[in-house]
């Protein structure tokens, strides 16, 4: 143990700790309504919900860029609201927007964070080397920003946020607006970050593909936490996939299934519709067994939809626009 | 937690801390200023065609030919300061558009360390494209004397640092670009109008020269004034057209004491209004 984390004694494995948190806007609005949460030092956290639902809110809060209005939060091991200075240098913050300044170079972006945070002088250097190069950006280091891709921009304010060595990293929607590629090369460097600073990763998300990356995942809703469990629970909670179907005879493959697999199919104007465990598993056996000639074949897996609806009887969008407002 | 790098526990000084972010923020601002050179060159060409061409046409109404060139200089200089304050409050509803004010607010810094900062940035940058402007003294009739250069040089720096200042407190207050602008455009051509930077202000009806009396642009450009006709040859050309609007005219420590004020009066609420938790 270093010495460091002696002094924040008992909190060293707990790095995030919220109890009761709320935040009412001047307007009224309630924008979170009594959240606690629980990350432990070196764990990946999601946090899941539609826009609106007091994810950025809760963010803001317990990186002291709003006032809780009750309730109480520790962060690195210092109180959101006693000691907010010190939460400040403990955490690294990646916003849902791009924040690093396009005028100037990667590593004239990162200077400015050290002088900001007081980095000492003889090791800013080394340090800067150090963060570019755990985001894959070593060699872009004099280039100006600006002709970064937007993954690349992520990038870089995943380092310039690492660069303070903080104890819990925050990313609200680090993967909003990226391709597939860039999504799956930043998650690529996450993990990598993770393992090598044994630091928290409290990060927002609406794609559930996401939440695969995080070890634990609390859903939120109109400013509430409705379930919190690992990526597989959850989805073992929702259960089921959708396969699609069209066939030669609707209505005779409708009997088929019935009487041959013991599902019960809806008909809709795209085909069939059955719910099974394991919708992969499943297409050799319908082709192979249901006796009708099979068109065509769509797997779906439980998407955020499917979570949000099972958790909180609505669909994102129906919460979406129901509830919009307040999201930050 | 054994292979952990030793955290790096950074907490300097607190005065030094504060003024190291100062200084990071003051250099963005100059390193932003220098890399754009089309701006620059922009924010320069329009004092250059008030000086050239109003200045010119206006010669034709005054008996002295350089008189009234004369005459604008003090108010072309304000003119490119003025323009270098509002970039300054422009940069910092940008830095707010584009998200990197967040990178800033939560830095464990001060928030009036990051408005100094920014205000000494947009005040450096108005004041050396004050300098430049001075290079055309020549066709204003005004000499390339060291000490006015020097003299003018510094005022000018003042004048940036209050107008830089008064207009964060817009900028502080705006949180959208579009609005600031609109702040700006509709409140910057009175202002200059009213200050007798274009044109003298004697003769005005006393309620219209209160309202002038009211403008800081007033005694940034009179300021400039009192130092220039003490070295331009054309001093007693020009004389009666510095009428003062009201009252009798202020000395130039005065106009000093009254900028400077006005500064750190409108440093102070920027301040106040910007480190108002949400």
């Amino acid at each position: 143990m270093s010495t460091a984390d002696t002094v924040v004694g008992v909190d060293a494995e707990v790095t995030v700790l919220a109890r009761g948190l709320r935040k009412t806007y001047a307007s009224g609005v309630e924008a979170v309504r009594g959240v606690d949460l629980t990350v432990r030092a070196g764990e990946t956290f999601g946090f899941l919900g539609p826009n609106g639902a007091g994810k950025s809110t809760t963010i803001a809060m317990l990186c002291t860029l709003a006032r809780p209005t009750a309730g109480r939060a520790r962060v690195a091991g210092a109180d959101v609201r006693a000691d907010p200075a010190a939460v400040r240098r403990r955490i690294g913050l990646v916003f849902q927007e791009i924040t690093v300044d396009a005028e100037l170079t990667a590593a004239e972006n990162l200077r400015f964070h050290a002088d900001l945070y007081g980095l000492p002088r003889r090791t800013t250097r080394a340090r800067l080397a150090d963060t570019l190069s755990l985001v894959g950006l070593a060699d872009r280091r004099d280039s100006l920003v600006h002709t970064f891709s937007g993954g690349m921009k992520r990038r870089l304010e995943i380092a310039r946020a690492l660069l303070h060595t903080p104890r819990v990293l925050f990313l609200d929607e680090p993967t909003l607006g990226l391709d597939p590629q860039a999504r799956a090369l930043l998650w690529e460097h996450l993990h990598h970050v993770r393992r090598r600073h044994a630091i928290s990763l409290f990060l927002t998300t609406h794609y559930l593909e996401e939440a695969e990356h995080c070890d634990r995942i609390a859903v939120i809703d109109g400013g509430r936490i409705v379930v919190e469990g690992s990526p597989g629970a959850l989805k073992a909670a929702v259960g089921t996939d959708r396969v699609q179907l069209r066939t030669a005879d609707d209505p005779a493959a409708r009997t088929a299934l019935r009487e041959r697999f013991g599902l019960d199919a809806d008909a809709g104007p795209d085909g069939l519709r059955v719910h099974v465990p394991d919708g992969a598993a499943f297409v050799p056996a319908l082709c192979a067994g249901l006796g009708v000639t099979v068109l065509s074949v769509t797997v779906t897996r439980p998407s955020l939809d499917d979570v949000f609806l099972h958790w909180t009887g609505r669909t994102i969008r129906d919460a979406e626009t129901a509830g919009g407002a307040g999201a930050r | 937690m054994r292979g952990e790098s030793p955290r790096m526990r950074a907490e300097p000084a607190p005065v030094r801390g504060e003024l190291r972010a100062a200084r990071v923020v003051w250099q963005r601002e100059l390193i932003r200023f220098l890399r754009n050179r089309g701006r620059l060159a922009m924010t320069l060409l329009q004092p250059v065609l008030y000086l050239l061409v109003l200045g010119t046409g206006m010669s034709g109404l005054s008996t002295a030919s350089t008189g009234f060139r004369t005459y604008l200089f003090p108010g072309v200089l304000l003119m490119t300061v003025q323009t270098g304050a509002v970039s300054a409050g422009v940069s910092l509803v940008w830095d707010r558009e584009m998200g990197f004010l967040r990178e800033m607010l939560v830095a464990p810094v001060r928030r009036g360390t990051l408005l100094l900062g920014k205000c000494a940035g947009g005040a450096t940058v108005a004041t050396c494209q004050g300098a430049v402007v001075l290079g055309l003294a020549a066709a204003a009739g005004v000499p390339y004397d060291p000490a006015l250069l020097a003299t003018l040089v510094g005022e000018l720096a003042v004048a940036a640092l209050a107008l830089t200042a008064f207009t964060s407190v817009a900028a502080v207050c705006l949180t959208r670009l579009q609005t600031f602008q609109a702040v700006m455009g509709f409140a910057l051509t009175p202002m200059l109008f009213l200050s007798g930077a274009l044109f003298p202000l004697s003769g005005l009806p006393s309620w219209l020269g209160a309202v002038c009396l009211a403008d800081p642009l007033t005694y940034a450009v009179d300021l400039l004034r009192h130092t220039v006709t003490q070295y331009a040859p054309a001093h007693s050309a020009t004389a009666p057209l510095t009428a003062w609007p009201l009252g009798p005219r202020p000395s130039p420590a005065l106009e000093l004491t009254a900028l400077t004020t006005l500064g750190a009066l409108s440093l102070t609420l920027a301040t106040h209004r910007f480190a108002r938790p949400k």
